[in-house]
């Protein structure tokens, strides 16, 4: 067990290879319950989020659907990565990374109380849990368990439902670049729905797992991959901004979109097996300093080691060689086009 | 967990093996391994190169974190286990056989006895 943002979290049960391969080919459980879920209600719910929110929660937003996208400053500057989702006319549930929850509540609040009074914000964190169950049996595993229908809920949707005897939301989104669904339960009924999951074959998976298979499918990560100071077109994040609507930070990031930005996010993988690149390590083009990695780990996928860190637009294109300082030795490695996995449909 | 009698073991969970011509076989012990996790690289000194006890011979990586080596012995290396090069896995799956690291030539064959014997390393990591 490790701290994480302030809970106790497991970083592996079985161990992180073993949890990763139950991933690709099976399916995982992933107690998520620390991440921040605020329900957002009234009639200026939706205006709320869609102010704070960079992708479409306005008039195109159905009912069911859930959108990932950013939680801009003024300056364009990332606050957080979050997926809303809407529960109705005016009923939504945003999910924000656990060590922002405390600042996108505060967010929220802000703009609640400065241009939309007709909301209400609930966090909802302590009373719902969260599991995210992921692998190519995970929506199969969930029909069995929790009733859940693959067929009427389609990827980036979600419905609520009775888990367990007690109300709970299933959203077929997750953050393994898998198939799977996050639920939702009522706090109480989690401890017998993870059992009940882990019954129907799913390996529980801890922290050290998740990092991998998001790094493997390019999900970056809050506060190493981006943060304030980078911006969601700087981070790759191009196609979750909807830049025709109004939002928060909207004008900085539209003039990044326009004029292109001097650094870009990319990815590299290593030419062989060796010490992994981790986040800090020193990135030399031409062996001059050109960046730093925020994202590395071996990939059980790949069986090598891959990685993430901004560069100077001219050094981001595939195939340009780079190596990156692992401690003092100088580990040559390649950009590749991202993600570095993605699953076979 | 698994701790052979046949061999001695350092405070940094290496353990060394005497070998019937003399040599020291030496490898990380199933304890540290599963605290390690999964090993995903291995740096060991070359053959030649000197080892001194207790100092820094390499390091492992697992997908937690990286951890220095320590030589439970004093001497030469004579042999390096190639294998767990190109397969790291094997420290996790085969730490006292398959995953040894490195055959040492000891300066003093005697020193082994000052390290802990599978009793006093068993009640070190209960």
């Amino acid at each position: 067990m490790v701290p994480f943002a302030g809970y106790d979290m497991p970083v592996q049960y079985a161990g992180v290879l073993a949890e990763a391969r139950a991933v690709r080919t099976a399916a995982g459980i992933f107690d998520v319950s620390h991440m921040g879920r605020f329900a957002v209600d009234g009639p200026d719910a939706r205006a709320l989020l869609d102010w704070v929110h960079t992708a479409d929660v306005g008039e195109a937003m159905p009912m069911g659907r859930a959108r990932y996208g950013l939680l801009c400053n003024e300056s364009g500057g990332i606050i957080d990565d979050a997926i809303v989702y809407r529960l109705g006319e005016e009923r939504f549930m945003i999910v924000a990374n656990a060590a922002n929850a405390p600042k996108v509540f505060a967010w929220l609040e802000r703009w609640r109380g400065e241009r939309f009074p007709d909301a209400t914000l609930t966090d909802r964190t302590a009373g719902i849990a969260m599991v995210a169950l992921q692998g190519p049996t995970a929506t199969s595993i969930a029909a069995q368990v929790a009733g859940f229908d693959p067929e009427a809920v389609r990827p980036f949707n979600v419905v609520e439902t009775d888990v367990m005897g007690a109300p709970a939301l299933i959203a077929r989104t997750g953050y393994t670049g898998e198939d799977g669904v996050e639920i939702m339960p009522a706090s109480e009924t989690a401890s017998a729905l993870w059992r009940a999951l882990m019954d129907a074959g799913a390996a529980p998976c801890g922290l050290g797992a998740r990092d991998a298979l998001r790094l493997e499918a390019a999900l970056l990560l809050h506060g190493s991959d981006m943060d304030e100071n980078v911006n969601p077109i700087e981070a790759g994040l191009g196609r979750f901004v909807r830049l025709e609507h109004d939002f928060c930070g909207a004008d900085a990031v539209r003039a990044a979109a326009e004029n292109g930005t001097p650094r870009v996010l990319a990815g590299f993988r290593t030419a062989e097996r060796g010490p992994a690149p981790r986040a800090h390590h020193r990135i030399l083009v031409d062996g001059s300093d050109a960046g730093e990695v925020t994202s590395g780990s071996y990939s059980p996928y790949l069986d090598t080691n891959i990685g993430l860190g901004y560069l100077p637009k001219e050094a981001s294109e595939p195939g340009t060689p780079i190596t990156v300082d692992v401690r003092g030795r100088l580990i040559p490695a390649q950009i590749t086009p991202l993600p570095f996995y993605k699953r076979s449909r | 967990m698994s701790v052979p009698e046949d061999r001695r073991y350092s405070k940094e969970h290496e353990w060394a093996l005497a070998e019937p011509d003399g040599l020291v076989l030496v490898g990380i012990t199933d304890f540290a391994q599963h605290e390690l996790g999964d090993v995903v690289y291995v740096e060991l000194p070359k053959p030649g190169d000197r080892v001194t006890r207790d100092a820094q011979m390499g390091e492992v990586e697992s997908v937690k974190a990286v951890s220095e080596l320590f030589s439970p012995v004093s001497g030469e290396v004579s042999a390096v286990n190639e294998e767990v090069k190109n397969a790291p896995e094997l420290l996790n799956e085969s730490p006292h056989e398959k995953g040894w690291l490195i055959r040492v030539k000891p300066d003093d064959p005697a020193e082994l006895d000052t390290l802990l014997d599978a009793a006093a390393y068993t009640a070190l990591i209960e």
